[in-house]
């Protein structure tokens, strides 16, 4: 389990009875000529690098859906097909083969005007060199959409105030973008596309161009603001750790989906070489929970050993270790026995699995 | 060995070919164009001879030293007192010479050419930066409306229009059109394409992208254009003075032939600080745009 944040089971915004807020269907983007057969080609399992050399797979085969309230990272380096997704998401780039549906509308039905209107309405979207406008001040910056939503120009800087409050802005609405750091730009990002109060919130590599320091703040600020919302993101990233510290589910790209599941999923149970190369860099200690660096009881007289929630951050568990003899008892929500945590078992879990993945969380 | 090919040229290639023929089509075209289009031709120049005739009065109707004091205050607003102060003595040493009213007259003529040409410029370069194909096309014609020499383009246009003001106008507009139009898809073409792609992504139409993202992103590259057509078409309407234009470019031609020497340079110092004048103070308006100052800002 993460620390810090809602997980996706335990998420009260997730309301999984309901219709997916996005589903991909044997999505393909192939660019260059003759891109339908080269689609043709990788159905039938040829690999990528086999295809011909004026055509570029982007984006291979992906099945998947995203419910309401999620955090959907899409995560891959440069090359891998990201950019290019989310903006099939909402439908500045056409797929070569394949459907897209938001919140169950199919986008290959719909015409160009319908197709704005779908992005005035339901999705909006987060860049990352933040594209704002240099001339307008912050305030009629996060106005923009509400302005192409045809609002009147009260109603609409009234509520662009509102959001350059959530992010909290408050006291520079009549700066220019040019007079902001960074951070305080993306912000103005993030409050654009919060003003236009769409239900899905694409964010395309958000917080890349952020120091680190900067970058960590937005996460945490978009962790926070997403507890309040319960909005449906889909953020791209080439951070594992962003993506981990972030992400309700993640999904590791390289044309293909490598992978899809939560960060404990990725980083305890790789696929593939592809995968556990990537987690090898993770800050583990960041990511991992008491219930991800126990071990099974295994019979043992578990009475006396100290108990820790599940929950608690793996750093939080060094000391207790340290100063118990005993093993210490992870316990879920009704003090339940889950397992227990040896320094044993803390190092095992900050070994690199890359060896063999199945391997990994077999009891010592 | 040169000799034979020298022969064999002549005897397979030159002897037998025509005539060059390209200025005779051009001819016939402008004769076909003159009898079949004149009602068209009598409504435009009728129309640039109002405006022209119109706005040299407006010049001339205050007397030349406050209309000195009001370019002055004009260049101040544009830019700042500094400037202010350089274009008022200039425009008195204008107003110094004997040619204050054929400045005036050369002054409205290079207005209304340059703004009639900025007007047809700005659509056409739109085009040109949203088509591909329109801008593969247009580009060799601008080539050719820049660089075919002025002179020639006085031609053709004196016989559908007569000499007089109105010729001088056409071709001026013709030949400093070209600058206007490529600066106008050049600055469009260089708009960030995130913030298009931001425009698009909150469902923003073309033409709404258009209005309210690409143009004024590109203003301070279009006004660089707009400076650009002002610039040539000063240097058109003198040569205009040839076909009877008036203003500046005759007393210039005039002296050409009386070789006066005096005459002629008070006439070319008043074109010179006339070009001073507009440049200086176009440039003053594309600083002030916002995202010029926008731009400023950040430094």
């Amino acid at each position: 389990m993460f620390h810090r944040f809602p997980r996706p089971t335990r998420n009260p915004l997730l309301r999984k009875d309901e219709m997916s807020a996005i589903a991909v269907d044997s999505l393909y983007k192939v660019f260059g000529k003759g891109a339908r057969s080269a689609v043709a080609q990788l159905k039938n399992g040829t690999p990528r690098d086999q295809l011909a050399k004026h055509v570029t797979a982007a984006v291979i085969d992906h099945n998947w859906s995203i419910e309401p309230g999620e955090i959907f990272v899409v995560m891959g380096l440069s090359g891998s097909g990201k950019s290019t997704l989310i903006r099939m998401l909402n439908g500045l780039i056409k797929p070569t083969s394949g459907t897209i549906r938001i919140g169950g509308v199919e986008l290959g039905s719909l015409s160009n005007r319908e197709l704005r209107r779908l992005r005035r309405e339901k999705i909006s979207m987060v860049f990352q060199h933040f594209a704002l406008l240099p001339h307008r001040s912050v305030v009629e910056n996060v106005a923009f959409g509400l302005e192409i939503k045809g609002l009147s120009k009260t109603e609409r800087l009234e509520r662009a105030r509102e959001a350059v409050e959530l992010v909290g802005l408050t006291g520079h609405e009549d700066k220019l973008p040019a007079q902001l750091s960074g951070g305080m730009k993306q912000r103005v990002g993030l409050a654009r596309a919060l003003a236009a109060d769409t239900e899905i919130l694409l964010m395309d590599e958000a917080f890349s161009a952020l120091d680190p320091l900067i970058r960590q703040e937005m996460q945490d600020q978009l962790l926070d603001l997403q507890s309040k919302l319960g909005k449906t993101i889909v953020f791209i990233t080439h951070d594992l750790n962003e993506a981990m510290r972030i992400g309700d589910r993640i999904a590791i790209c390289d044309g293909q989906v490598k992978q899809l599941g939560t960060a404990e999923d990725i980083l305890l149970r790789p696929a593939d070489e592809y995968v556990a190369e990537f987690t090898a860099d993770v800050d583990r200690t960041r990511v991992l929970t008491a219930e991800a660096v126990m071990e099974p009881c295994a019979g043992r007289d578990t009475s006396k050993f100290p108990q820790v929630e599940s929950d608690v951050p793996m750093t939080e568990l060094y000391q207790p270790v340290l100063n118990s003899k005993a093993p210490l008892l992870v316990v879920d929500d009704n003090a339940d026995p889950l397992g227990v945590v040896t320094p044993r078992s803390i190092i095992k879990s900050l070994s690199h699995p890359a060896g063999d993945p199945a391997e990994e969380r077999q009891p010592a | 060995m040169i000799e034979y090919l020298r022969n064999w040229f002549w005897t397979y290639v030159w002897k037998p070919l025509p005539d060059m023929p390209f200025g005779d089509w051009m001819e016939s075209f402008i004769r076909w164009a003159r009898d079949a289009w004149a009602a068209g031709f009598d409504a435009v120049d009728a129309g640039l001879e109002f405006l022209y005739v119109h706005l040299a009065e407006g010049l001339l109707w205050l007397p030349s030293g406050v209309m000195v004091l009001l370019f002055a205050a004009a260049a101040w607003a544009a830019k700042g007192w500094k400037l202010g102060v350089g274009i008022g003595l200039g425009m008195f040493v204008v107003a110094w010479t004997p040619y204050w009213e054929q400045t005036m007259q050369t002054l409205s003529m290079v207005l209304v050419s340059a703004a009639i040409a900025i007007l047809l410029a700005v659509p056409l370069g739109v085009a040109a930066a949203e088509s591909r194909a329109f801008s593969a096309i247009a580009r060799p014609v601008l080539d050719f409306m820049q660089t075919l020499p002025a002179f020639v383009y006085l031609i053709p246009v004196v016989m559908l229009f007569s000499v007089g003001v109105v010729p001088g106008i056409i071709a001026t507009i013709i030949f400093a059109m070209p600058p206007g139009v490529r600066l106008t898809e050049l600055g469009l073409r260089q708009v960030d394409s995130e913030v298009v792609e931001a425009g698009q992504a909150f469902g923003a139409s073309p033409a709404r992208i258009l209005a309210r993202i690409k143009l004024p992103l590109a203003l301070p590259t279009i006004m660089a254009g707009l400076n650009q057509v002002i610039m040539l078409a000063l240097s058109m309407v003198v040569i205009a003075g040839l076909v009877g234009g008036g203003g500046l470019g005759s007393v210039i031609s005039g002296s050409l032939g009386r070789l006066d020497i005096a005459a002629g340079f008070n006439a070319g110092l008043a074109v010179v600080l006339l070009a001073i004048l507009l440049d200086r103070v176009t440039q003053g308006l594309s600083e002030r745009t916002p995202v010029a100052r926008a731009a400023k800002l950040a430094r």
